[in-house]
């Protein structure tokens, strides 16, 4: 029994990873359609870097990191600051707050998207970098806000008050005490934020106008529609799938070496309090 | 002055003015935007012509219906084929179970259209043709893991000492699975079944790519009405579309409200 819910997860993941291997192995050939082996090479790596490929999607890369990295700063700064004071409100207002914060995450992309292109039009914004931004500013934040809020509440508000009394003044409270503690949640809302701008598609394509300003996601889409993956596509998202792969692999040991530590730590206190 | 806005500062409530004033723009005016455009007409005004026009055209309508039909299907068959894993998830060791819970999230970090399109290739690779079956596998592929997460989550947090409890007191592990574990994992199922029936409902590229543009799911239309120029059209569909997602929230929300909060996949 043990062993066939094995195969089960096994055969699962096999099902989950077999279109990312295929594309992966069909980088290393040149062929233009994805499927047919046409021997062993890295023409496609080298046309990625050495700019081979058309400009376009050379752009595109740059566009997607430029606005994920605006968007994601700011959402961190925005959803933080907000975070702070949502804290500080009242049960009723917090509440409500908290219920408008959660409307981009529950919504469908689209939605969000068609709402924010409504507004451009009507306020008769020319739609290009700004308003992506401003969208992608728009669904990142809630979760900024969500991955801080948590850590404010845990904390003791004693020390803050302590602080205080001790005769910092609030700023240096904030910057001292409060910045400190929630560290950890701006972190990762951070990486959430960006990562969620990165893979955005359908935000974007009601955001990004008629002037020809494309991300990945939307090149990808035009190309694909156009009939076919440029082929250094493949070794793009192989280059991608292989960081993502080392990045969460860094960061599970890391956090398997921390919790070792801490449970050494945890040891060391009984053992010396007995 | 400098005194003045540092005493401003020191009340912290007021540091969420900023955000609230950008929701206000960003979030709430832009849906009631929508609202605004559904319910007026070309020229003006308010009307119910968007939504007779859905109404009357069959086309729409029916795009409409058979969407809620993939949506429905794919979150059973996410479900069937999740629940397991899930369960099996939490009898592993906890050190391998999170390899593993891993590496059922990690295809999520590769673009959708980029794993689309990887599935379009897997089925020209085994020479099967694209259509429904296509379609459907596509929409597992791609929201499977949101099935798996919210379930392992809450199976995971279950006290263990319940299930002894029930063991001591006589029941078979049947028993045991359809009278505790089962019961205990409603609010896990119910976050999985949201987060996979809300992104099925409303996608519209995948359909495309899946099927050589030959099924046309709801999605695609409100974005086709969108980018023909028909905004009071597309936006009547979009309000339809939230009407749907509302109420599987409400339903949602008077059965669990744990789950969903645990869905950032961090």
């Amino acid at each position: 029994m043990k062993r066939l819910s094995h195969i089960y997860l096994i055969l699962l993941l096999v099902m989950l990873y077999a279109p990312i291997v295929i594309i992966a192995i069909f980088s290393f050939t040149e062929s233009k359609v994805l499927g047919n082996w046409t021997g062993f090479s890295t023409e496609l790596y080298q046309s990625l870097f050495s700019g081979g490929v058309n400009n376009s999607l050379i752009d595109a890369i740059q566009n997607t990191f430029i606005i994920a990295f605006v968007a994601a700063t700011v959402s961190t700064l925005l959803g933080t600051v907000a975070a702070i004071g949502i804290n500080d409100l009242r049960y009723g207002k917090r509440k409500a707050v908290n219920f408008v914060n959660n409307i981009p995450i529950l919504n469908p992309d689209i939605i969000t998207g068609i709402s924010l292109f409504l507004l451009f039009i009507s306020l008769g914004i020319t739609q290009g970098y700004t308003t992506v931004i401003l969208a992608h500013i728009t669904f990142c934040t809630p979760y900024v806000v969500l991955s801080v809020m948590p850590r404010l509440t845990q904390m003791n508000p004693n020390i803050y008050e302590a602080a205080l009394d001790l005769g910092a003044t609030p700023m240096q409270a904030m910057r001292r005490v409060i910045i400190p503690e929630i560290r950890p949640g701006m972190i990762s809302g951070f990486i959430l934020a960006f990562t969620l701008s990165i893979d955005d598609f359908a935000v974007t394509i009601f955001t990004n106008g008629t002037n020809g300003l494309e991300t990945l996601s939307t090149y990808i889409y035009a190309d694909a529609r156009k009939g076919g993956l440029t082929p250094e596509l493949r070794a793009l998202s192989t280059i991608i799938l292989v960081v993502v792969l080392v990045l969460l692999v860094v960061v599970n040991l890391r956090a398997r070496r921390q919790a070792r530590q801490a449970e050494k730590m945890n040891n060391n206190v009984i053992s010396t309090g007995r | 002055m400098r005194q003045r806005i540092s005493k401003i500062l020191a009340r912290r409530r007021v540091w969420s003015l900023p955000y609230v004033i950008f929701m206000a723009i960003f979030i709430v005016v832009p849906l009631l935007l929508i609202m605004f455009y559904a319910f007026q007409s070309k020229a003006g005004g308010f009307s119910l012509e968007n939504f007779e026009r859905f109404i009357n055209q069959p086309e729409a309508a029916n795009t409409f219906i058979y969407s809620i039909g993939i949506a429905l299907i794919t979150t059973i068959i996410c479900l069937v084929l999740g629940y397991p894993a899930a369960y099996v998830l939490t009898k592993l060791k906890p050190s391998n179970a999170r390899l593993v819970v891993m590496l059922f999230i990690l295809p999520m970090w590769i673009n959708v259209l980029v794993r689309t399109l990887a599935t379009v290739a897997l089925f020209d690779f085994l020479r099967l043709p694209l259509g429904e079956g296509a379609l459907i596998f596509g929409m597992v592929y791609n929201f499977l893991p949101f099935m798996i997460y919210p379930i392992y989550n809450v199976l995971q947090k279950m006290d263990p000492s319940l299930i002894e409890a029930a063991e001591d007191l006589g029941a078979t592990p049947r028993q045991v699975f359809t009278r505790v574990v089962f019961p205990l994992s409603m609010p896990g199922i119910v976050s999985g079944i949201m987060m996979v029936f809300m992104p099925t409902i409303s996608t519209f590229a995948i359909a495309e790519l899946l099927t050589m543009n030959n099924i046309k799911l709801f999605g695609t239309t409100i974005q086709e009405n969108i980018n023909n120029g028909m905004w009071h059209y597309g936006a009547a569909l979009s309000l339809i579309m939230l009407i749907i997602i509302g109420i599987t929230s409400l339903f949602t929300d008077a059965t669990s409200d744990e789950g969903t909060g645990d869905a950032t996949l961090l």
